[in-house]
C-alpha cells in the first residue's frame, strides 16, 4: 500500500498481488497453463504456420483443465493469452465426508476439499492416506490425479480355477475403493494387487 | 552434463546435405547458370509487412550504419541481372526474425535462381526438372501436379478466392470448427485467403509428388508481374510437397515505377500495423530503371527439401545446430 497526495486528500492505492503473466504465441510451449474463454487450459502442441508471403498463424492444441476436453485453436502469430495460476501439488488423501473428499499437503498441513466433479475418475483409485496430485487453480482444486500405480485390496472376486497361472482369460475383481479391474484367475479375494491407474489394468500381486 | 553442444542432425544428414548441394551445382552448371554470392548484410531490406528483420550496426569513418541481415538474396541478385550477369543461382543463408517451429528456423538455407528469357511456364518446368532430379533417388514420386490458385482453392473449399464474401467464408470456417477466423480476419480479404489456404488448402497439396500452384490473386503480388491476360492474377508460383511450402517464384516485375509504388504501399501498411521501420532498397529501384532483363526466378528452402528427402519430422533434424543450439 502506498499513499498518494492529491488535492490535500490522501488516496490509498492498493496493489493487488497480480502476478498474471502474458504469453505471446511464440512462448506457447507444451505444458504452459493459460486462460482461454475464461477457463484454465494447458497447451499441448503449438505449430507455427506461415505462408512464405503472408500472415503467420499458430495452430495450437489445448486442453481445457476443467473439462479435460482437447480443442484446436488458431491464433494470429504475436497474439497473447494470460497465464493461468495453475499448480500441481502433492497431497495426501484424508477421507470422504459424503459430499467432499478432503486432502492435505504433508508439509504445511493445509487442507483442501474437492467435490465429485474435481475428483472425477480419480475417486475409484483413492484410498485413505494415499498420496496423489491435486491441481489447484487460483488455490481451488481443479482436478485430482492418482499416482500411476496404486496398491489396493480385492474385496470381491469369484474363486479362480486352481492351477491356472497363465493369466489368460481373467475375471472381474472389485477393489476396496470400489474400482473393478480384470485380474488373472489365480488372484484371490483378500489379496493386494498393483494397478496402473492410467489404463485401469492389473499389473501384479503385492507380497505383504 | 548438457548435451547442447551436440548437433541436432545426424552425421548421415550432413552427408545428404553435401550430396544435395553437389547435385544442385551440377544441375545448374550443365545449364550454364552462373553461381554467384551476394552480401548477407545490406543497408536496406524488403518491405513485406509479414517479415521481421534482424539488424546490426557497423562503425565506419565515424559513422554508425544500420545493417539488415537479408530475408532473401532477391534484391542483390536482381541488381546483378540488371548489370548483365545473365542467368544466375545462389545457395545462401536467409534470416527471418520470429520464425521458429517445426518447419522454421530463423536462419535457414535458400536456393534462389533466375533464368533470363523464362516466363512463369518455363520456370515451372525448370523447377519440376530440378526437384525431380534431386529427389528421384530418395523418393518414389507421382507426376508433378500444376493447379491454378483459383482451381485448387475452389476444389478444396467450394469457395471462390477472387470473390470476397465474408458470409460464405465465415460459414465455411464455422462449419469446420474454426470460428476464431472471424475475429482474426475481420474484413480483410487477404487475411481470409491466408487463413483458409494455410489451414485447409495447403495440407492437401502434393501428397504423393510435387505440386505447383500458380496464378495468385493480384493482392498477393509481392514482386511478381501482373498477368497479361487477367489483371486479377499475378504470375507467381508456389511449390508444395506433402502440404509443406517449399518455394515461391515469380515472372519478375520489370517496371521500376510500379515496384517503387508497391514498396511504398507496403511501407505504409507496415506503419499502420506498427511493424519496425525498414529501409527501402533504392539501389534495386535504380537498377530496375536501368532495366531488368525479361526473367523468372524462384527461391526454394533447402532445409525443408532435405526434411522431405529424409522424411524428417522437424527442421532441427536436418540442421547441424538449430537456433536453440546455435
Amino acid at each position: 500500500m502506498g499513499g498518494l497526495h492529491y488535492n490535500g486528500y490522501v488516496y490509498i492505492v492498493c496493489h493487488l498481488e497480480e502476478k498474471m503473466a502474458i504469453y505471446s504465441t511464440n512462448e506457447f510451449k507444451s505444458g504452459l497453463k493459460v486462460m482461454l474463454d475464461n477457463d484454465p487450459c494447458a497447451i499441448i502442441e503449438n505449430e507455427f504456420v506461415k505462408p512464405g508471403k503472408g500472415q503467420a498463424f499458430n495452430r495450437v492444441k489445448i486442453r481445457n483443465l476443467k473439462t479435460g476436453r482437447v480443442i484446436e485453436r488458431t491464433f494470429k502469430s504475436g497474439d497473447s493469452l494470460e497465464s493461468a495460476d495453475v499448480v500441481d501439488v502433492e497431497m495426501q488423501y484424508l477421507y470422504n465426508d459424503g459430499e467432499f473428499r478432503h486432502f492435505m499437503t504433508p508439509e504445511s498441513f493445509e487442507q483442501y476439499q474437492c467435490d465429485a466433479k474435481a475428483v472425477g475418475d480419480a475417486s475409484k483409485w483413492l484410498k485413505d492416506q494415499d498420496m496423489c496430485t491435486v491441481t489447484l487453480w487460483n488455490d481451488a482444486p481443479l482436478s485430482v490425479t492418482p499416482t500411476n500405480f496404486v496398491e489396493l485390496t480385492i474385496v470381491e472376486t469369484d474363486p479362480g480355477v486352481r492351477g491356472d497361472t497363465s493369466g489368460g482369460g481373467g475375471k472381474p475383481a472389485t477393489l476396496d475403493t470400489g474400482a473393478v479391474v480384470r485380474v488373472p484367475l489365480f488372484v484371490q479375494q483378500g489379496e493386494m494387487i498393483k494397478v496402473d491407474t492410467r489404463t485401469g489394468e492389473y499389473i501384479s500381486r503385492v507380497k505383504e | 552434463m548438457s548435451n547442447a553442444w551436440q548437433p541436432t542432425c545426424s552425421i548421415e544428414s550432413l552427408r545428404l546435405r553435401a550430396k544435395l548441394l553437389q547435385k544442385i551445382r551440377s544441375y545448374f552448371s550443365a545449364r550454364d547458370v552462373l553461381e554467384v554470392e551476394t552480401p548477407l548484410l545490406s543497408h536496406s531490406c524488403g518491405t513485406d509487412p509479414y517479415l521481421d528483420f534482424f539488424t546490426t550496426t557497423y562503425e565506419y569513418a565515424a559513422q554508425s550504419n544500420k545493417l539488415f541481415l537479408q530475408a532473401s538474396p532477391e534484391f542483390a541478385m536482381k541488381r546483378l541481372l540488371c548489370a548483365g550477369s545473365g542467368s544466375i543461382y545462389q545457395i545462401c543463408k536467409a534470416f527471418r526474425k520470429g520464425e521458429s517451429g517445426r518447419f522454421h528456423n530463423p536462419e535457414f538455407t535458400m536456393l534462389e535462381w533466375y533464368r533470363v528469357g523464362y516466363n512463369l511456364d518455363h520456370l515451372m518446368d525448370d523447377v519440376e526438372d530440378l526437384l525431380v532430379f534431386l529427389s528421384k533417388e530418395s523418393l518414389s514420386l507421382s507426376t508433378t501436379e500444376k493447379y491454378s490458385y483459383r482451381e485448387v482453392f475452389t476444389n478444396v473449399t467450394g469457395l471462390d478466392p477472387f470473390v470476397f464474401s465474408v458470409e460464405q467464408y465465415s460459414a465455411f470456417v464455422i462449419k469446420h470448427n474454426r470460428a476464431e477466423a472471424l475475429t482474426i480476419c475481420g474484413h480483410d480479404h487477404n487475411l481470409w485467403l491466408d487463413f483458409i489456404f494455410s489451414h485447409y488448402v495447403q495440407p492437401s497439396l502434393g501428397l504423393s509428388g510435387f505440386c505447383l500452384v500458380y496464378g495468385y490473386p493480384a493482392t498477393q503480388s509481392s514482386l511478381a508481374r501482373i498477368n497479361i491476360e487477367n489483371p486479377e492474377i499475378v504470375d507467381r508460383v508456389e511449390v508444395f510437397f506433402k502440404g509443406v511450402e517449399l518455394g515461391n517464384g515469380y515472372y519478375e516485375l520489370q517496371d521500376a515505377q510500379e515496384q517503387n509504388q508497391r514498396f511504398d504501399n507496403e511501407i505504409q501498411v507496415r506503419q499502420e500495423i506498427g511493424c519496425p521501420l525498414v529501409v527501402k532498397d533504392d539501389r534495386l529501384i535504380s537498377a530496375l530503371y536501368e532495366g531488368l532483363p525479361d526473367c523468372s526466378g524462384i527461391a526454394i528452402g533447402l532445409d525443408r527439401l532435405l526434411m522431405i528427402l529424409t522424411e524428417s519430422v522437424s527442421i532441427d533434424d536436418v540442421l547441424s545446430f538449430s537456433i536453440q543450439r546455435a
